[in-house]
Parts: structure tokens; C-alpha cells; sequence
């Protein structure tokens, strides 16, 4: 029922992948089931509210917890399945809690933006910005209760702009704080792109407050992996926060069912629906002509540029890149075991909750 | 002439009449030029804006824009989401008037979406009605029909006083659609028909701010509410009739300032009374009833269905922790 991962075999496969890789990729492949499993579950309906999914940042989340040792804590915004899966949280827990149920992680009263899990000094939260604060509150009790380890904060380009992140940005650094912020760039925020909002960009702003950043391209999974590696060595042995940019792209959107992209898997339809009503507006309104027409071109130059996060995704697939490193072979191997494990969690998880899918 | 419509539209209906009647109108919020298409293509770019995600920010901002000139319709998407903009709330907008000598106005509206019944979970799904409604210099409304949606944004926009215009996430189509996944044909919510869709006037009916509206007459009980939970008094109504017990439903409209005319009058009425609140139990709307009730020297019968702990995101205890139908029954019941 998860259906296959969507993944094709490369053209050329390099023949050695070491034990690393495989891990690595394992870990992407693992969150990427997990994902799939979850939209499949919000499809059928018996998940209900909202599904941020990660499709497409697994790169990020896999390379940086590679790093990461189970007394370390992490903060995530709405978007944590995979940064709980990576960390080894059991799926089907999630899964149950995603489905309301009492056996969930949560016992079905968090829901999928509000995994927490104690024992893993793990949190998530739907309060855009909330990580940062969070992740410098854990590196505080970490600092005196458990030296050595650190903190890490996941969050989008566009949280950069509340006021409560840029703040933890300069608290960590002058409180000395072990915190690794991640700044997981896809380029948008719900439906507006981020560029026309942010001045400057992420990096440079930690910079100014004399933070040690680095960028990478996050659909990279090695890439983030070594230069993940380098910051939380830093972080860890220097008591110092570091962040890391990197870019990503997710094709599905803000959310499941997110209506910006039904528009452009369905275009005719859903013009209909969505752009319908302009022409009574433009009518109606009071704007200048030329105003009119520009608003007008903004939103077609605003659909069409999220549109192409569908287009060009397969190009910065993670789990791709990171395949034709590990050879197919070994891929086949991972992919059919995790998918077997998952499926496993699938129906463990609907037969707990007494549901079928 | 009245015309058909959903209860988002009833509301932007209001803001494209105003902005077109007033060129200080403008509306800035985060995704708005997206989510208000129509009012962005109708007035241009200038007058519909995002906003970053930095509410602090373009909240505080808006409330000295409307104190030089403006008339900002600031968006905050979520009500919970205030909280990282209560300063500009609690400390200057509803502040400033006061601290003029009463003459320097903040014509300002906020508006947000508030309440639950769609899985979003407890950070999601708050009205927040009672905390906002008990601070004083603002006003706090909240529709539950497309023509008082309407009615009050006009209304909300033409006052000199800062408004928060909540707007209930189960009654506008596009926000069950974005945060519900409504588009599902797999799911169901238990949306309020004469709710989210309605005749609205054209023009405009106004709605005066701090006026209440008796939706049915009985002589038995008074079921005081506001927004969804009006409809579910209306069901429950509808179901103690069945029952021979004759049930009067009052819709509040506004949380501040209070109608307290008529919640005396139609609690007086009766001697007994229910107040379903999706806010809060403690510290809050229902509480304030009783005071007001206890403070008139009206002799009632009196209990509240509200939400008690932070609201689950499972559906069947979100479902027993908002007021529902059978919390409503079951408090009619147990009233002497
Ligand atoms: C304080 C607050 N404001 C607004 C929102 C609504 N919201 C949820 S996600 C989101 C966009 C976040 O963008 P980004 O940080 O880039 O993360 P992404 O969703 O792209 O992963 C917004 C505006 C919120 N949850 N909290
Ligand atoms: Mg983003």
C-alpha cells in the first residue's frame, strides 16, 4: 500500500558505496517511506487537519542528525516526521499519532506539528520561529547538565524573520551556547516567496551577529553531511552556535492538498475555481489600470514560479543524488528493506488504530 | 437586493466596498496578496501587501499607521499567532487613545481566523475572545452568519477604535480548505450550514459593534453564545423542542463591548441560562456573564459548556472538548 518510493535506477552506477553512505542513505530512505506512508494516510482522509510534508529537505535532516548522539536535543518547526524518524523514534508511534490514537507518540493529543518526546529530547512546533528560543533553552541545561552535547534548531527561510529567531540568534552567541541552527531554505513560505520578504539572506545575517555559517546545497546529502560535520565539531568542542543554510526544494507545496499546486497539476479546473472571480474584481475595483494589470501578472508569475518546484524536482532529489553514490545494488537492497520495515509500521499502526487504508 | 454567499466572501465583499469608498483603506498580512487575490487585482499592489512572518513587527507598525492617516486591516492568519504581537495589542494599540487624553484615535482593524473543529490541534485552534475581549481600548467581534461577517467588517473598518474581527476557521470555505484539507473528498467537518453561507445585503447592511441578536425565542432556557457555537445552541434548541423545553438562542456578536442589555434582558427572561463559549473556561466571557448577571441582581440558574484544557488534536476529544450539541443537552438538563 505505500507504493513504490518513485525512485528510477540511474544511468551509471559507481560500484563502491561504503558502509557510511549506505547509512546515510538509509536514513533518507527510511524518512522519505515514512513521508509517503503519512500523505497516503491524509489522502485517505483517516489523518485529518493538516500534513506539512518534508519531501525533498531528507537530505538536510539525514546528513545533520548523522552527527548528532542521542543526548543531544533538537527543536523542529511543522515540519518534524523526518527529523523524528532519522532520530529513531518508532513509526508506527508516529503514525498512531498522526491518526489520533491513544498508543500514539503523543497519545493523539499533539498531532503531526506537535510531536514531542521526552526521553529523546525531541520537540516540534507550529509556531513559526518557536525553534530558535527552544534549541537555546536545551543547549542552557546542556551547557551545565550535560557537557559535551548540543542542541540543534530546524526551521524554514522564512521563520529568519520573526523577531524571536533573529533574538535566540544573538542570545546563543553571547550566552555561548552550543546551538546548530539549520535553516532549511526551500524558497517559500506558505505561498509567498521568501526572497521578496527577507533582506539579506540567512547566512549572512548569523554572520553580522558573529555567528560561524555555512551554505549548501541541502539535495546534496554528502555535501550537507561533511559540512554539518565540521560546524557541530565546532559548536560541540567550542561551545559556540553555528548555522547552516541550505537550500532545498519540496514539490509538494506548503501543505498536502495545498491549493497553489492542485493549480498547476490542474490547471484548467482549478483556474476556474481560484481565478474566477478576478475579472468581477478587476471590474469592481478601484485601482488604476495599470495597477491592475500588474497585480494581475504578480500573481500569474507567482503561481507559475511555485508550479516549477514540481518541474525541476527531480533534479534535486536528494534520495537521487545520493543513489548514484551508493550504487543500485546496495540501493535495492535499502530501499526494499526499509520499504518493507515501514509498510510493516503501516499496518501495525492501522490495525492498533482498527482502520483500513 | 440581497444576494447568496459564503462567509469569507461576505467579508471581503465589506473590505472591496471599503477600500473602494476609501483610498486610506489598505490590508497588509502574511500571504495576503495570494489569499486576497481578488481585492489585490481590484485595488493593485499597493493597498493589498505581504507582510514577512514578523508579526511584531507589521502589528505594531499598523497601529501607528492608523494613528497617522491609514486605515490598515492588519491580518494575523491564526489568532494563536497574536501572541508573538500581543505587545502591539495590549500595550499601544489599546493603549494610545487613553494615553492622549482620549483624543488621538486608532482606527485600526486586526483580523484573524480563531476556533477549531478540523484536527489542527491546541496551537491552532483558539479563539483567544476572552483574553483579547478583556482589555479595555479595543473591541473584539465575532460573525457568525456571512451577513453579520459582513456587517460587523464595515462596520469594524468605519470605527475610530482599534477592532479585532475574528473570523471562524469552520465557516470560511478557503481556511478549512488550506488548514483542514478540505478538498479531501475523504473527510467530513461539522460545518454550520446557515453559517457559512447566507444572504448578504447589498449594500451592505452595517452592523452596530456591541450589539447582540436573539436568533429564537423561548421561554424556558437561554443559551448564550457567539460564532460556531451559536449554531450548535440552534441544534440543540431545535432538539430540547423536541423535548417540549423551549429554548431562547442568544448570538453576542461582540465580545467587547458586551450587550449587556440584552443578556440581562433574555437571561431575566428565562431564570435559566447556559453560556457556550469556545474560549477558555476560567478568566474569561463566561465568567464575565455571571458577574454581569450577579452584579444586576438577575436571579438565575446558571452553567457554562467552554473548553477546559488545551484542545486535543484526535478528533473525538477535540470533539468532547469544544462545546458540542450533547455538552449543551446535558447542561440544559442539569440546571435547576
Ligand atoms: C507565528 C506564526 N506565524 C504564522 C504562521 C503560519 N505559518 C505556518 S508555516 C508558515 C511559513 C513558514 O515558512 P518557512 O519558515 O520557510 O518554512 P516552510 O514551511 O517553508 O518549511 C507560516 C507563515 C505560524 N504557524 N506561526
Ligand atoms: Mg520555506
Amino acid at each position: 500500500m505505500l507504493g513504490s518510493i518513485g525512485i528510477k535506477p540511474p544511468p551509471e552506477v559507481p560500484m563502491a558505496a561504503n558502509s557510511r553512505l549506505r547509512k546515510l542513505y538509509e536514513s533518507t530512505v527510511r524518512i522519505r517511506a515514512v513521508e509517503n506512508a503519512q500523505n497516503h494516510l491524509w489522502h485517505e482522509g483517516l489523518i485529518p487537519g493538516e500534513i506539512h510534508t518534508g519531501i525533498g529537505e531528507e537530505g538536510i535532516i539525514a546528513g545533520v542528525l548523522e552527527h548528532l548522539t542521542v543526548d543531544d536535543a533538537i527543536a523542529c518547526d511543522h515540519r518534524p516526521t523526518g527529523v523524528f524518524t532519522a532520530s529513531g523514534v518508532d513509526p508506527t508511534s508516529l503514525l498512531l499519532e498522526m491518526l489520533g490514537h491513544a498508543d500514539g507518540l503523543c497519545g493523539g493529543r499533539g498531532g503531526h506539528m506537535h510531536f514531542l518526546s521526552e526521553s529523546d529530547r525531541l520537540i516540534s512546533d507550529g509556531i513559526v520561529g518557536s525553534a530558535g528560543p527552544a534549541a537555546c533553552g536545551f543547549a542552557l541545561s546542556a551547557k551545565t547538565l550535560r557537557p559535551g552535547t548540543i542542541a540543534v534548531a530546524f526551521f524554514g527561510e522564512g521563520a529568519m524573520n520573526q523577531g524571536m529567531l533573529m533574538e535566540s540568534l544573538n542570545l546563543a552567541k553571547v550566552w555561548n551556547l552550543p546551538v546548530l541552527f539549520v535553516c532549511k531554505d526551500n524558497g517559500w513560505s506558505i505561498t509567498t516567496h521568501s526572497g521578496d520578504l527577507l533582506a539579506g539572506d540567512p547566512a549572512t545575517r548569523a554572520k553580522a551577529f558573529g555567528l560561524r555559517t555555512d551554505r549548501v546545497n541541502g539535495s546534496d546529502p554528502t555535501k550537507v553531511s561533511a559540512t554539518a560535520k565540521r560546524l557541530i565539531d565546532r559548536v560541540r568542542s567550542k561551545h559556540q552556535p553555528a548555522l547552516l543554510h541550505a537550500r532545498c526544494r519540496r514539490p509538494d507545496g506548503h501543505f498536502l492538498g495545498d491549493p497553489m499546486i492542485r493549480v498547476f497539476d490542474d490547471p484548467v479546473g482549478q483556474t476556474k475555481e481560484i481565478g474566477g472571480p478576478l475579472p468581477g474584481s478587476v471590474r469592481r475595483g478601484s485601482g488604476s489600470r495599470t495597477a491592475q494589470i500588474g497585480a494581475l501578472s504578480g500573481l500569474g508569475i507567482r503561481l507559475g514560479s511555485l508550479g516549477m518546484q514540481r518541474i525541476g524536482a527531480n533534479r534535486w532529489d536528494p534520495l537521487l543524488r545520493l543513489r548514484a553514490k551508493v550504487g543500485t545494488e546496495a540501493a535495492i537492497e535499502i530501499e526494499r528493506r526499509v520499504s518493507a520495515e515501514i509498510r510493516t509500521n503501516v499496518s501495525d499502526a492501522l490495525r492498533i488504530a482498527e482502520v483500513s487504508a | 437586493m440581497n444576494s447568496q454567499m459564503g462567509y469569507a466572501q461576505a467579508i471581503e465583499r465589506a473590505i472591496d466596498s471599503a477600500m473602494t469608498a476609501d483610498p486610506r483603506v489598505l490590508t497588509f498580512g502574511e500571504d495576503v496578496r495570494l489569499l486576497r487575490r481578488n481585492l489585490l487585482v481590484g485595488h493593485g499592489a499597493d493597498r493589498v501587501m505581504d507582510a514577512p512572518i514578523s508579526e511584531s513587527a507589521f502589528l505594531g507598525a499598523a497601529v501607528t499607521a492608523a494613528m497617522s492617516g491609514l486605515r490598515p486591516i492588519v491580518e494575523i492568519m491564526l489568532v494563536d499567532f497574536i501572541a508573538v504581537a500581543f505587545d502591539g495589542i495590549l500595550n499601544h494599540a489599546a493603549k494610545n487613545t487613553a494615553f492622549s487624553g482620549g483624543t488621538w484615535d486608532v482606527p485600526l482593524v486586526v483580523r484573524a481566523s480563531c476556533g477549531g473543529g478540523y484536527a489542527d490541534g491546541g496551537q491552532h485552534e483558539q479563539v483567544l475572545w476572552g483574553l483579547l475581549g478583556g482589555i479595555p481600548g479595543i473591541d473584539v467581534v465575532v460573525p457568525s452568519t456571512p451577513a453579520d461577517a459582513a456587517g460587523l467588517m464595515t462596520s469594524a473598518i468605519a470605527s475610530k477604535r482599534p477592532v479585532v474581527f475574528l473570523e471562524h476557521k469552520l465557516l470560511s470555505d478557503y481556511w478549512l480548505d488550506y488548514l483542514g484539507g478540505n478538498s479531501r473528498p475523504t473527510v467530513e467537518f461539522d460545518v454550520p450550514v446557515e453559517g457559512a453561507n447566507g444572504p448578504v445585503d447589498d449594500p451592505i447592511q452595517p452592523v452596530p459593534i456591541g450589539s447582540a441578536v436573539v436568533r429564537r425565542r423561548g421561554s424556558e432556557v437561554t443559551l448564550i453564545s457567539l460564532g460556531v457555537g451559536v449554531h450548535r445552541c440552534s441544534e440543540a434548541a431545535e432538539s430540547l423542542a423536541g423535548q417540549g423545553v423551549e429554548a431562547t438562542v442568544v448570538d453576542l456578536r461582540s465580545v467587547s463591548p458586551l450587550d449587556t442589555e440584552t443578556v440581562i434582558r433574555e437571561s431575566a427572561n428565562t431564570s435559566r441560562v447556559v453560556v457556550v463559549d469556545e474560549d477558555y473556561l476560567r478568566g474569561g466571557l463566561s465568567g464575565e456573564i455571571a458577574a454581569l448577571l450577579a452584579e444586576a441582581d438577575v436571579p438565575v440558574s446558571f452553567s457554562r459548556v467552554a473548553v477546559e484544557h488545551t484542545i486535543p488534536y484526535a478528533r473525538h476529544l477535540e470533539h468532547d472538548a469544544l462545546p458540542n450539541v450533547e455538552r449543551i443537552l446535558a447542561a440544559v438538563h442539569e440546571l435547576r
